[in-house]
């Protein structure tokens, strides 16, 4: 049986619409680094040489806090089988300017990625992004995220 | 124009060995767990060369060579330490052309620049922190007729550095410096897409300092950066990388109560005012030039101008003429000094870029140049290419709030002084900026305004030696390129000494 995409469940309160997604190379990856390491944890980078991309570490290896927002959680047991819950996170201050889009997380080969426990399997995890529809779903305070309303500013002419 | 000979064919100032081991204790020690991967060059996307992939157990012996050395090195004169650096400097002189080839091939960046930039700033950034330790003072206050307090600077130790990729030497060499100077031992840890060119400047360098000063360790960010940055025989841990690594890099520091310096990176506003097209004069050429420079060492910089800021009046004009500029970056083999722009230094570099035009084009960006992987064709077919690319777009896309480190520029308008700001200001970073203005007053107030580390005026993407370097909000914490950086490698001692014979009269 081929693997499936795989889709977060809805952790943000008040929201009603999934936020991230694993491509099926990326479940395939993740379970076998499960097999390997145990529980493990995303948290969103942003910045610099290995920045802007997905790391993935030991369950409570990073400690998140107030400052981070969780976009949602994986399961990635197939079905019938014990749960093997994988949380997304991202900084809160990141996520004020990304709150507008959908994300996928893909596989690419590469090589290196700050303490991210897939690179010594000479890949990385890459995020592929889709513009969400519509804010209107989302119960986000007001003024934090502001984009809907920003995105249908003119771009310079 | 000449072009360098690629490593491996006759001719090459550079003859990598098959397979590098890592520097601990002054010599060349195997990965205990007898473990190498393979160093990419992205010129062509062939491996070179085989490298250690240590692990806590080389960390361990690292750690154990560097706390040998450290007492002794400690215990050296400013005066001596100086003599050493500016030795170390004056062998970097000796062989630019070798190391700026050996960095090319690593990294992917154009050769001209790793001659005229990277190689030279390494060494004089030596020759500045070995003047900088002969200069410093240490400090003293007669508090009272009988009590004097005495400031001494002394090394915290045993440190730890962790470097990123983008100019693997030089970025080594900041933190090398200072923590040498001020009397630290090292371990160091490069990263694992370009770990060979350090490894090069150590087989010039390495027995100019004594054994276990300085040790190299290389190797993935789990198995061989993680035991450093979280090793209980540090005293101070270093990093320069992205968000996240560097606030795991603070958690573990704080686990064990020591300083961390981080440098996380940025999304740094080049702002134009009107009066820079005023004339068409050298500067406004000048200017069109600071425009272009976001394609600098193909935009993987963590200053690079990655938002372009233009007033009303000018933006069509300035930036029709700056797409006609950038249209002729020549684009080529990274080892002939007339390529302006070489390759980014991995495929998952090279992915990410192509993600982020991606994006860009969905949020609904105009494309002005570029936006495509680039073919160069013959050798270079498989190496890691992309086109300069500008888009037009607004600021809260995600084009202009990620570090996309990559030849991508984003440009939008303001329309006066506060807008400018405003936007500038707009960012979760704050590393560097550039203001561009025939007004000092302007300049001057925008510089300030701004709420970054740097600020270039009139000017952009220089890192000479002296001026402080470093970021405000989550761009880090710390300075480098300054004496300042000094106080990060030192502990501050204070003898307090009373010349009185009588007591204090409490018992």
């Amino acid at each position: 049986m081929s693997t499936p995409t795989i889709t977060a469940a809805v952790t943000i309160a008040g929201e009603t619409v999934p936020r991230v997604e694993l491509t099926p190379v990326a479940v395939d990856l993740l379970r076998s680094l499960w097999d390997e390491h145990g529980p493990l944890m995303f948290h969103q980078s942003g910045g610099c040489c290995d920045g802007s991309s997905p790391m993935l570490f030991m369950a409570g290896e990073f400690i998140t806090s107030d400052q981070d927002v969780r976009l949602g959680q994986f399961d990635l047991a197939p079905t019938g089988a014990p749960s093997q819950p994988l949380d997304f996170w991202m900084s809160a201050e990141q996520f004020n300017y990304w709150s507008h889009t959908f994300l996928t997380v893909d596989v690419v080969p590469g090589r290196g990625s700050g303490f991210s426990a897939e690179a010594p399997r000479g890949v990385r995890f890459l995020i592929r992004s889709e513009l969400m529809t519509t804010v209107t779903p989302f119960a986000v305070p007001a003024g934090t995220v502001g984009v809907e309303a920003d995105a249908a500013a003119p771009i310079p002419a | 124009m000449t072009v360098y000979a690629a490593p491996g064919t006759p001719g090459s100032k550079v003859t990598f060995k098959a397979r590098y081991e890592n520097w601990i204790g002054g010599e060349w020690v195997a990965p205990v767990k007898g473990q190498y991967f393979e160093d990419i060059t992205p010129v062509t996307g062939k491996p070179f060369a085989e490298v250690a992939r240590g692990t806590a157990e080389d960390i361990e012996l690292a750690l154990d060579a560097a706390h040998k050395a450290a007492p002794a090195w400690g215990k050296t004169s400013a005066t001596e330490r100086a003599a050493v650096l500016c030795k170390i400097a004056d062998v970097i002189d000796a062989n630019v052309e070798m190391l700026a080839v050996a960095e090319t091939w690593d990294n992917g960046k154009a050769v001209r620049e790793t001659i005229n930039a990277d190689i030279p700033l390494a060494a004089d950034h030596f020759r500045y922190f070995a003047s900088a330790i002969r200069a410093q003072d240490g400090d003293h206050a007669q508090l009272d007729d009988d009590t004097v307090s005495y400031q001494f600077h002394e090394p915290l130790g045993v440190v730890g550095q962790i470097i990123p990729w983008n100019f693997p030497i030089l970025m080594a060499v900041w933190k090398l410096a200072p923590a040498l100077a001020a009397g630290n031992a090292i371990v160091l840890k490069p990263a694992e897409q370009t770990p060979v060119s350090i490894l090069v400047l150590l087989e010039l360098i390495g027995d100019i300092l004594p054994p276990g000063v300085v040790n190299v360790v290389n190797g993935f960010g789990l198995e061989a950066g993680k035991p450093l940055a979280s090793s209980n025989r540090i005293r101070k841990i270093a990093f320069t990388g992205e968000t996240t690594t560097g606030r795991l890099i603070l958690q573990y520091a704080s686990a064990n109560i020591i300083p961390s310096t981080v440098e996380l990176g940025g999304k740094s506003p080049n702002i134009f005012f009107s009066d820079v097209a005023q004339e068409k004069d050298a500067f406004y050429d000048k200017a069109q030039e600071g425009f272009v420079l976001f394609a600098f060492n193909q935009g993987e910089v963590c200053t690079a101008p990655s938002r372009a800021l233009l007033q009303k009046p000018i933006y069509d004009s300035f930036l029709g003429d700056a797409v006609t500029r950038a249209k002729k970056i020549i684009q080529g083999n990274p080892l002939d000094t007339d390529t302006q722009m070489g390759a980014q230094a991995s495929n998952d570099q090279l992915e990410k870029i192509l993600s982020y035009i991606d994006i860009g084009t969905k949020e609904g960006a105009r494309l002005a140049l570029g936006g495509e992987r680039a073919d160069l064709g013959g050798d270079l077919t498989d190496g890691y290419y992309v086109q300069p690319t500008i888009f037009e777009g607004h600021n809260k896309m995600r084009l202009f709030q990620e570090e996309i480190f990559g030849p991508v520029l984003a440009v939008t308008s303001f329309t006066d002084y506060d807008d400018a700001i405003s936007i500038a200001n707009d960012t979760i970073y704050g590393l560097g900026a550039g203001v561009w203005s025939r007004n000092g007053n302007v300049a001057y107030r925008a510089g300030r305004d701004i709420q970054a580390g740097r600020v270039w005026v009139n000017n952009y993407h220089a890192y000479p030696a002296g001026a402080a370097f470093g970021g405000y909000k989550s761009s880090g914490i710390g300075r480098e390129n300054n004496k300042l950086a000094l106080g990060h490698y030192q502990q501050t001692k204070n003898l307090l000494v009373s010349y009185s014979e009588n007591k204090q009269g409490f018992f």
